[in-house]
């Protein structure tokens, strides 16, 4: 694929992660931070790549394993951690949540 | 083509890219439902949905072949970080991102070096006739390596101060910033050479450049106080979602522009939320070494002030009789895995008709949102849980405050005292109730080394006891007073 049109996906991914989360409340700023710290874990193709990349090159490989180890900790222990932090905000039975009915109207 | 119709599909470029355009979608619907509090948890459920796909669509590319040793290093990887995020506490959770962070930087860093390495004309995959590699990717290589790296080390000083293996305190030296900007000038040049140069037989520079972020990315985050923590985490976030943009770039991976573009921006936007909420610059929190000036110009005027100190039986009959609690939790609560304690106390003053809120710092704790999750895990109910602006024109009609191992976030200097390191930034207005109880261990300065005005004010008390059981004994007094 060509620079440019690679810098075109850059651009438009800038501008839609500050849209996306521009208004978040102080409540989901750590859970928010971990899970976005997951999705970076997505350098573990990265590392998959690599190592296909350094075929005969054995401090390469080494190299490369190293990248999808660390890969798969930051993409399996991102999400994990990010979940546990928000299965406390697990709905309670009690139905007194008015203060945010317009988050209730948005469920599927 | 031998390869049977279903395997020549799967592996098919476009069909692997339309894979990747459905992780993004489902990357950016994920993040969507991560910003509001009902759909959150679903919402990181989508974004791992997302990696799977994004995963399994590069293990079907035709050049990856080696699945032992992938599945070797997933299995390893999964081994470690399993365990360690299943049993982190809740209270050490933000160094847990810290590292998870971090062994993402290093993962681009190291991705980095394999792609140098395989431009070597002495290298395999019969690369004598790519010895011209494109600038543009040589610069995005050298960016992915410098980022990556400073994430790396960056990330585990974080990781090693929160956890108290080196001090949380500001580790200054003299002249350091000079010293941080020739490295990095240093790792710039370096990175200006092998671009110009191209990469054939500059291994050892490209080590030199690794060697040099690394050691910048421990000197950038050692001066930083442990108060300010969670801005480097969230801003070493953005730079990790930068260096896998970068990656991408260097790869010809549209999953990994994407990802790593989302976090950068995203995590951008976080780290500039969190400053704010302090009042202070990304610039300030990085340079300054908050705290080391203050805790000397505080120490001389410490001999003409004076504190109470309170009981447990005392504090109890002071809750109990009011019509309108505040509790301001803070990091001492969270430490002490008070947070259960606190929320029995709650109850019980609430069958007695007291009125009790929760005011919630935006920087509670050491992590935007500590506060929150702790006490939703005590089953605190979410609408007692009352942020800064909410509260604070009600603290003059509060009769009592009750702050449990909050410091900072409570000091009135904030408001008054244009010498204070924190002059400027928001704070709980506890002082304007009509009587303030403090739980606390003692009275050294809280975790930015600044004395709180706050302990000395009239209609302040002192409760020294740790959180946890400080809370213990006035809820049995309480109970006590049937």
């Amino acid at each position: 694929m060509d620079l440019l049109t690679e810098l075109t996906i850059f651009v438009l991914a800038c501008f839609v992660g500050f849209e996306v989360i521009s208004k978040v409340p102080n409540t989901l700023h750590t859970p928010l931070m971990s899970g976005t710290n997951a999705i970076h874990g997505i350098v573990i193709l990265g590392g998959f790549i690599a190592l296909a990349t350094a075929s005969d090159d054995t401090l390469g490989k080494v190299l490369a394993f190293i990248a999808i180890v660390f890969g798969t900790i930051n993409v399996v222990g991102g999400f994990l951690v990010t979940d546990r932090m928000l299965e406390m905000f697990k709905q309670r039975p009690k139905p007194q949540r008015a203060i945010e009915p317009e988050v209730e109207t948005e469920k599927p | 083509m031998t390869t049977p119709p279903l395997a020549s599909f799967l592996q098919d470029e476009d069909f692997i890219s339309a894979c990747y355009i459905a992780a993004a979608i489902l990357f950016i619907v994920g993040l969507r439902r991560l910003s509001h509090p009902s759909t959150a948890r679903s919402g990181n459920l989508v974004a791992a949905v997302g990696m799977a796909i994004a995963i399994a669509a590069t293990l079907l590319k035709e050049e990856i072949t080696d699945y032992a040793l992938i599945a070797a290093a997933v299995a390893l990887g999964t081994l470690i970080g399993v365990p360690a995020a299943r049993s982190v506490k809740m209270t050490a959770m933000p160094q847990m991102v810290a590292l998870f962070n971090g062994v993402g930087g290093g993962a681009v860093a190291l991705i980095a070096w394999v792609e140098f390495r395989d431009f070597q004309p002495t290298g395999p995959a019969g690369n004598q006739s790519q010895e011209l590699v494109a600038t543009d990717v040589m610069i995005f290589l050298m960016f992915s390596t410098i980022v990556g790296a400073i994430s790396f080390w960056g990330s585990n000083i974080a990781f090693g101060k929160l956890q108290e293996l080196i001090s949380g305190k500001p580790i200054q030296v003299p002249g350091q910033q000079v010293v941080n900007g020739l490295i990095l000038l240093a790792a710039l040049a370096g990175a200006v050479y092998l671009v110009a140069d191209g990469p054939v037989d500059n291994e050892p520079i490209f080590i030199a450049v690794l060697a040099l972020a690394s050691l910048l990315g421990m000197l950038m985050v050692l001066p930083i106080g442990g108060a300010d923590m969670p801005v480097v985490i969230s801003m070493l976030n953005a730079f990790t979602g930068l260096s896998a943009a970068a990656a991408g770039f260097t790869l010809d991976n549209t999953a990994l522009i994407v990802a790593g573009t989302l976090v950068g921006a995203s995590g951008t936007i976080l780290t500039r939320l969190m400053s704010e909420a302090m009042n202070r610059s990304l610039g300030n929190v990085l340079f300054a070494g908050f705290g080391a000036p203050v805790a000397a110009a505080a120490a001389g005027d410490d001999g003409d002030k004076t504190h109470r100190s309170t009981t447990p039986d005392d504090v109890a009959i002071q809750l109990a009789y009011a019509s309108k609690v505040v509790i301001v939790p803070g990091y001492g609560m969270a430490v002490a895995q008070a947070q259960h304690a606190v929320r029995e106390l709650t109850d019980e003053l609430e069958k007695r008709g007291v009125e009790v809120d929760f005011a919630i710092h935006p920087v509670a704790g050491r992590m935007p949102g500590h506060m929150n999750v702790l006490l939703a895990e005590a089953d605190v109910s979410y609408d007692k849980l009352k942020e800064m602006d909410e509260i604070n024109p009600e603290f003059p009609y509060t009769d009592v405050s009750l702050v449990i191992g909050a410091n900072d976030v409570t000091n009135p200097a904030a408001r008054s005292d244009e010498s204070s390191p924190i002059y400027g930034m928001p704070i709980l207005d506890v002082d304007k109730s009509q009587a303030v109880i403090v739980i606390k261990r003692s009275m050294n300065p809280g975790f930015a080394g600044i004395d709180n005005a706050l302990y000395y004010e009239e209609n302040t008390s002192m409760l020294f006891s740790d959180a946890k059981s400080g809370v213990a004994s006035i809820l049995s007094e309480v109970k006590e007073l049937g």
